[in-house]
């Protein structure tokens, strides 16, 4: 019995000792909206180079809190920082994909596409006022579609999350009401509902639970097959989410390497803008040199190799000028 | 109806009602256990074992960092709790016997036990992840043992009490010096029971989840190094089965449902040997 | 016998090696209770004691935190949990002790153990994906309609049943916590001298009488104690809750809420706090429950001990 443990003990402890050396593994952590091309990004970069990036998808508000305290080689939130509070805590910031956040819905008989909803119906039914889901306010944007007379349940991110924060700032903006009961931010109080952890925990809840609404980025919908509702845009129409509408909304984005690339693409005026889109950031401590050369060398095969994987998913890879401005970005700061 | 036939209608309704209260507790056992076996074992592939995790969406992943990662933090958990637990029991059952301070020792070791664990996690988090700047298997591992510590110490004291002051008397009139007493004699008679206690701490922790959530975190590769982050099949199986994705969820039942059989088959051989030693 | 041996090298060396390896115990009640208030000062300032305990904010936009959401959800699930809990478990104790036949004794009381030894993730998950679909569609609705309709009682019934709520996450915590105070009645019953019951039967008592009048007063200190065991794990349970409570901090009357409990709050929000108050406060949050459980176990231990004494005179 002796025997077996020395000899179980003295190969795990081996194996701990070759490992310890041998490791090139970047970690990362953050919001779960760029999770899925993260993740496919990291495969690919793992397959063509060796290296290995670990991403764990815990919330922009983990991957705040983790980098600023150094847990971590890069963080992610789609909550951009401002320039303020990037240079109190010693961090860089760039973009790296950008994306959008969709309403999506379980209710029986209305399939992806179908219902159409505006800011002001959003905003209710996630303030609480809409409790029914053949409510008038719904009814009237959806003339002649059959909606069962059921009650609304509202999914929404328990975790400190970044999609929150798209979401919250487009409804505060669009609707007084929000803004002064609610606010914008990455964890606020809902009025009503349950918490999901993660964009996977919101879409989890919303596939296996009837008669709810949610709001999760566009390749957790798409890739789950979940019905996403149109939104009435700031020009007057109703889009759908998809590659075109994103880049429509990407357009009118004023990305300012002097502003650390601070930038929310909320409400945009372009006439097929999908109004929830946002883009999502990379934060990097500024101490730690050797991590953040790793980081950037990996985000650079990215935005060479990776626009097909992310096109795959609905994410919309950054235009080609601001990719070249973050590559700036990277050398003005001795990372490249 | 009279008053002894009442008496009567009311026993049997009470002993009804007890009996129904064990059909009642046996019945989740049965249900649950079932549950986990049939969602489970549907998802048994030799992929789950030999590949590592696959982007999501993709299909075809597997968690063999999670199990061996698991393995490895357990393993390093009880080789850091079990002789702590072990030989702080001998001295409550030995060279404390009967004081105060094992009084209370022992007291304070039975309200560890059932602390919550994510509160030890955040203890963890406090003073060793913060300080080295990032998560560590070593940090899980920690997290583990603490956990551990008061149940083996526990067990240990006990077992060594069971073990008769006359057989101690004979090895001192012979002349051993008290560690040669209870190291050769008093181990050798409570062997069984010890072995028992670590086989029951060894299913406590291996069921863990929530003390390494903010040590060991979680690593999607598989890692063998213990100073990052070390992927975990119950921290896995929290991730799974809370993302929406049909192939995860799959995972996370085999996952369960080798998890459980591993701290059942432990259970259960823990007391069959106890019951077979001591009879 | 002394405690450290001073005359043999060895013995010596031994006897404090153990020493200290016991100490550990203290060593870690006192560092972790010591690591939590450091943590937790910040917030501890901030908020003090009674404002903390008593805000039900908790807006981690405004930067404003208190703890009585998430005690109040802790509270509601353990309450109830005990409430399913402690009948079944009495009656099962009674059932091993006075029913069942010799050869099932030994079988069944291993099988109550087993629930206890299923790893809490497991209930989690079982609970997510078996019973909060069966609960939302059969059990919850049946509820509503019969006692959801009772003038009273009928408040707690209200609202739509989702199966992610306060009702399901206390079920399940229910069946979690029942082996502990099942295995130490069972014992405690068994204490009981045969005598005492002997001479009732010898009146004429019927099974349930001697149960109810002689069994159980003789061993009550046991069963509080192990009562007390069930609720410090209550108490302290975070996975099998995680899964189905809903996240959401509020005082709600009606058990179809989501809510929060310390432990989710911890699970769900530790590494994402991203300001110092936030995290401090969540650090307050596992000191209160630190506190809660040790006071209850200590209680607990008390009476586990008590009877101790009782049974062995």
């Amino acid at each position: 019995m002796n025997k077996i443990i020395i000899a179980i003990s003295a190969a795990l402890i081996a194996l701990s000792a070759s490992a310890a050396g041998a490791e090139e593994i970047i970690n990362g952590a953050g919001a779960s909206f760029p999770a899925p091309v993260y993740q496919a990004w990291a495969y690919q970069y793992n397959k063509t180079t060796g290296a290995k990036l670990n991403y764990q998808s815990i919330g922009s508000g983990g991957g705040q809190r983790q980098i600023t305290e150094k847990t971590l080689d890069f963080g992610a939130s789609d909550d951009p920082l401002k320039p303020e509070k990037l240079k109190h805590d010693n961090l860089l910031q760039f973009p790296a994909v950008i994306g959008g956040v969709v309403p999506i819905v379980n209710i029986k008989g209305i399939k992806d596409g179908q219902l159409k909803l505006d800011s002001g119906a959003l905003c209710k039914i996630f303030l609480g006022e809409i409790t029914s889901w053949d409510d008038d306010r719904v009814k009237n944007l959806n003339p002649g579609m059959f909606i069962p007379h059921t009650s609304v349940t509202v999914i929404y991110r328990s975790d400190g999350s970044g999609t929150t924060a798209i979401f919250t700032n487009y409804l505060s903006e669009t609707c007084p009401g929000w803004k002064s009961r609610v606010g914008a931010g990455k964890a606020v109080k809902f009025p009503a509902g349950i918490g999901g952890k993660g964009n996977e925990g919101v879409a989890n809840y919303v596939k296996r639970t009837q008669n709810t609404i949610g709001y999760v980025e566009f390749a957790y919908a798409k890739q789950n097959k979940l019905v996403s509702a149109q939104l009435k845009n700031r020009a007057g129409n109703f889009v759908a989410p998809g590659f075109d509408t994103f880049a429509q909304a990407a357009e009118s984005g004023d990305f300012d390497p002097k502003k650390d690339f601070y930038t929310w693409l909320i409400n945009t005026a372009g006439k097929g803008a999908w109004p929830i889109a946002g883009a999502t950031f990379i934060l990097l401590a500024k101490d730690q040199k050797d991590a953040n050369m790793k980081t950037v060398k990996f985000f650079d095969w990215a935005f060479t190799n990776g626009d097909a994987p992310a096109k795959n998913l609905a994410y919309l890879p950054l235009p080609e000028s601001l990719k070249d401005k973050v590559r700036a970005y990277w050398k003005a700061n001795g990372l490249r | 109806m009279n008053h002894e036939k009442k008496r009567k209608l009311e026993s049997l309704m009470a002993l009804a009602f007890s009996t129904l209260a064990a059909v009642f507790g046996l019945f989740w056992l049965v249900f649950i256990l079932s549950d986990v076996l049939i969602h489970g074992i549907g998802a048994l592939t030799p992929s789950l074992f030999l590949n590592d995790p696959s982007p999501a969406g993709v299909p075809g992943g597997g968690l063999r960092n999670a199990f061996v990662g698991q393995l490895l933090i357990t393993f390093i958990a009880t080789m850091i709790g079990i002789p702590i637990g072990i030989l702080g029991g001998t001295f409550l059952a030995e060279y404390a016997r009967g004081t105060k301070i094992a009084r209370v020792i022992s007291i304070l070791a039975d309200i560890m036990v059932s602390v919550p664990s994510i509160v030890i996690g955040t203890f963890i988090y406090a003073i060793m992840v913060r300080p080295w700047g990032h998560f560590s298997g070593w940090a899980g591992a920690v997290a583990l043992a603490v956990i551990m510590i008061p149940v083996v110490m526990r067990t240990t004291e006990d077992m060594l009490s069971l073990v008769p002051w006359t057989m101690r008397e004979a090895a001192f009139a012979l002349g051993a010096p008290y560690y040669k007493v209870i190291v050769q004699v008093v181990y050798r008679g409570a062997a069984a029971g010890i072995f028992t206690g670590i086989l029951l701490s060894i299913a406590r922790v291996a069921g863990e989840t929530a003390p390494l959530l903010f040590t060991s975190f979680n690593n999607a590769y598989y890692s063998a190094n213990m100073k990052g982050p070390v992927s975990s099949l119950t921290v896995t199986i929290f991730q799974y089965a809370m993302g929406p994705y049909d192939d995860w969820h799959a995972q996370a039942w085999a996952a369960s449902f080798m998890i459980t059989l591993f701290v059942l088959v432990l259970t259960i051989l823990g007391r069959i040997f106890i019951k077979w030693r001591y009879q | 016998m002394p405690i450290i041996q001073k005359r043999d090298p060895a013995d010596f060396i031994f006897s404090v090696v153990t020493a200290i390896a016991s100490l550990t115990v203290i060593v870690l009640i006192i560092g972790i209770f010591t690591v939590l208030v450091r943590e937790s000062s910040l917030s501890i300032r901030t908020f003090g004691v009674i404002k903390f305990l008593t805000s039900t904010d908790w807006n981690p936009v405004t930067n404003s935190f208190g703890a009585a959401t998430t005690i109040y959800g802790t509270f509601v699930t353990t309450f109830l949990a005990l409430l399913i809990a402690i009948p079944v478990a009495i009656g099962i104790a009674i059932f091993v002790t006075e029913i069942a036949p010799n050869f099932l004794k030994s079988p069944i009381g291993i099988a109550i153990e087993l629930l206890a030894a299923i790893p809490s993730i497991i209930y989690g998950m079982w609970g997510l994906f078996t019973l909060a679909p069966l609960m939302a569609k059969y059990v919850e609705p049946a509820l509503q309609k019969s006692i959801g309709k009772l003038p009273l009682l009928g408040i707690l019934f209200q609202g739509t049943p989702m199966g992610i709520d306060l009702f399901t996450a206390s079920v399940i915590l229910s069946i979690m916590i029942i082996p502990f105070t099942a295995s130490i009645s069972r014992d405690s019953f068994n204490l009981t001298p045969s005598v005492v019951k002997e001479s009732a039967y010898a009146i004429g008592a019927t099974q349930w009488e001697v149960v109810k009048n002689v069994v159980l007063p003789y061993s009550k200190l046991g069963v509080f104690g192990g009562i007390a065991l069930s609720l410090g794990r209550a108490l302290g349970e975070t996975m099998a809750v995680a899964f189905v409570l809903g996240n959401n901090h509020q005082i709600t009357t009606s058990l179809y809420d989501a809510a929060a409990t310390i432990t989710v709050s911890l699970a769900n929000e530790f590494t994402e706090a991203d300001t110092d108050l936030y995290l401090s406060s969540l650090f307050y949050l596992a000191l209160v429950l630190f506190v809660m459980s040790f006071i209850i176990l200590a209680i607990a231990k008390f009476f586990l001990l008590k009877a101790e004494k009782r049974y062995s005179r």
